[in-house]
């Protein structure tokens, strides 16, 4: 079913005029109410005049989870505090994580984009989802959480972990639909087999994934091993979160919630849009957005649009699968590790070298972040659990940091390859292209 | 009263505990004792040898993360109950170990002792009159 009609099977002409005017709308709010817009435009001496439709959007400027950074935590909201409603914040890297606020209608809008993403799914009233992703500053849980009560259906808000407990109250609680990351999802099936209960006591028959790319043999996979019918759902925290493309029945790409989000794809050297068909960096502009809008967000996610009409009726943009980042930026078990964060902790640790590999890995469908590291001269101990204490140390700190466990190997010093040039410091072995 | 023991850091990997004794072969370096920690990736080699200085230079040189420790070593009679009597002393005393390892040969054996307090333990062990090695006994 199509939830919104008019707005998913829009002509491509009105579409365009649309989002002109939305955008116009956006640019003038942004100049008067975000200091760092403004500066930004009058640098590059472009007035809100300048902008009279969509294609004018190549004149403005471009924003960074740098930008946001930079402005942590509010710098960047365009309504005072008094009219957010609600903050979530991305994992984020050392020091601050990037924070996002919501107004009310922000999240009117949020919940609306994703009950269009579960009614593309086949989803209505009378199912019932297991949200399995994270509840918290993650946008993941929460943003769905709302969506499926927009949709009118039956939320469990289930959450992350606890595998067990997930198993017996989707056999108790019978979920016709589960929200989590593929790679939770391959390892719930394979936990759900285990448990030796029969396939049709689980009335699981939807399942919506993302967080984390994956890949056409994941989607098999899960698919043959969950008995559901696998889609993508496709966000990030800086733009909305989940829900800002979607796939639909045919699975030929993300439908991307055109009237709110306009993506383009640019030249991650040039910064020049590229036409459509052409792989590059996708930008989005939150067009209607009020608590944090972003003019040409650079998502750093590498992947293709087209404009080519879908079977399914829908008239939106859809892009492709990720497939690679313009950074160095890992999604691990659905969180944002940058090599960056890991080489930080160890550098303020003098019991180790700046020399560090990380090896991301799936083991049995879990995504495994092992941390090799030399131990410094001088910390080397004749004792086992004195070395077993540095790997600790290590470890904790990097979970604090990250979010996430990593196995620490410690190596023998000049053991870790040296690059001239760039450092090779990521081996993924995932293969997820 | 103590040893310096030398200890090489060695990651899990097939050839690499072939790798310390051909070094310290190649440089005349001699074992007298010989003991393997192992953890899941890594081992610590512990090893009392005929010339530490030596052998912490060229380990280093080829790369290996090494550490020097002050141990204890005494002989004792290699009979039923001649260890047991020490270790006795040693526990009554309240010294901790933290690991030994020991060989013997003929009418004697070898034992080394890495107490967490080695002054102490050496105290110890002479107030019972135990018969404390040093390097001019081994080497």
């Amino acid at each position: 079913m199509i939830w919104n009609k008019p707005k998913e099977c829009m002509s491509r002409e009105d579409m365009k005029r649309l989002q002109g005017e939305r955008l116009k709308k956006l640019v003038e709010r942004v100049y008067h109410s975000t200091p760092f817009y403004r500066q930004k435009m009058q640098e590059m001496d472009v007035t809100p005049g300048d902008i009279q439709s969509i294609d004018d959007i190549v004149k403005l400027p471009f924003t960074t989870k740098q930008d946001l950074r930079d402005n942590y935590p509010y710098g960047l909201f365009a309504v005072p505090m008094s009219e957010i409603v609600r903050l979530h914040a991305s994992s984020g890297t050392t020091g601050s994580p990037t924070v996002v606020g919501y107004t009310r209608r922000d999240l009117s809008i949020w919940s609306e984009m994703i009950a269009r993403c579960l009614s593309a799914y086949g989803a209505d009233c009378h199912d019932i989802f297991s949200v399995a992703y994270g509840y918290g500053l993650f946008t993941g849980g929460l943003g769905m959480h709302y969506g499926v009560e927009h949709l009118g259906a039956t939320v469990i808000p289930m959450s992350s972990g606890n595998t067990a407990k997930q198993i017996q109250l989707m056999h108790d609680f019978g979920p016709t639909a589960i929200a989590c990351t593929p790679s939770y999802a391959l390892y719930l099936a394979e936990a759900m087999a285990k448990t030796g209960i029969p396939r049709e006591e689980f009335k699981l028959r939807i399942g919506i994934f993302g967080a984390e790319p994956w890949t056409e043999n994941m989607r098999k996979e899960i698919e043959t091993k969950m008995g559901v019918d696998a889609y993508n759902i496709y966000g990030l925290s800086e733009v909305m979160g989940p829900g800002v493309s979607h796939e639909c029945e045919c699975k030929d790409g993300s439908h991307i919630i055109e009237d709110h989000f306009y993506p383009e794809i640019i030249s991650p050297d040039t910064f020049e849009q590229l036409p459509y068909g052409e792989q590059g960096e996708l930008v989005f502009t939150t067009l209607t957005k009020e608590g944090l809008p972003l003019l040409r967000y650079r998502t750093k996610d590498l992947c293709t649009l087209t404009d080519e009409p879908c079977k399914c009726g829908r008239t939106n943009v859809r892009m492709s699968r990720i497939v690679g980042r313009s950074d160095d930026m890992l999604i691990i078990r659905g969180v944002n590790v940058f090599p960056s964060q890991i080489e930080s902790v160890i550098l303020e640790m003098e019991e180790f070298e700046p020399h560090y590999m990380l090896v991301v890995d799936r083991v049995n469908n879990l995504d495994i972040l092992e941390v090799q590291v030399e131990v410094r001269d001088g910390y080397f101990s004749d004792e086992i659990s004195k070395m077993l204490a540095l790997k600790k140390k290590l470890s904790q700190r990097l979970q604090s940091v990250l979010g996430i466990s990593a196995d620490i190997k410690l190596a023998e010093p000049f053991s870790i390859k040296r690059s001239e040039g760039k450092a090779q410091r990521v081996i993924d072995k995932r293969n997820l292209n | 009263m103590t040893i310096r023991q030398l200890s090489v850091f060695i990651e899990n990997k097939t050839g690499r505990i072939n790798d310390v004794t051909r070094i310290l072969a190649a440089n005349g370096v001699n074992m007298t004792a010989f003991s393997l920690a192992e953890s899941s990736d890594f081992g610590i080699l512990r090893m009392i040898i005929s010339d530490v200085d030596l052998a912490v230079r060229v380990l280093k040189d080829a790369h290996f993360g090494v550490s020097v420790t002050d141990v204890v070593c005494f002989a004792c009679d290699n009979t039923p109950g001649s260890l047991s009597k020490i270790l006795e002393y040693l526990a009554k005393e309240d010294v901790f170990i933290e690991y030994m390892y020991a060989f013997s040969q003929g009418e004697s054996a070898n034992v080394v002792i890495r107490p967490t307090d080695v002054n102490r333990c050496v105290e110890i062990l002479k107030k019972y009159d135990c018969n404390l090695l040093t390097d001019s006994h081994l080497h």
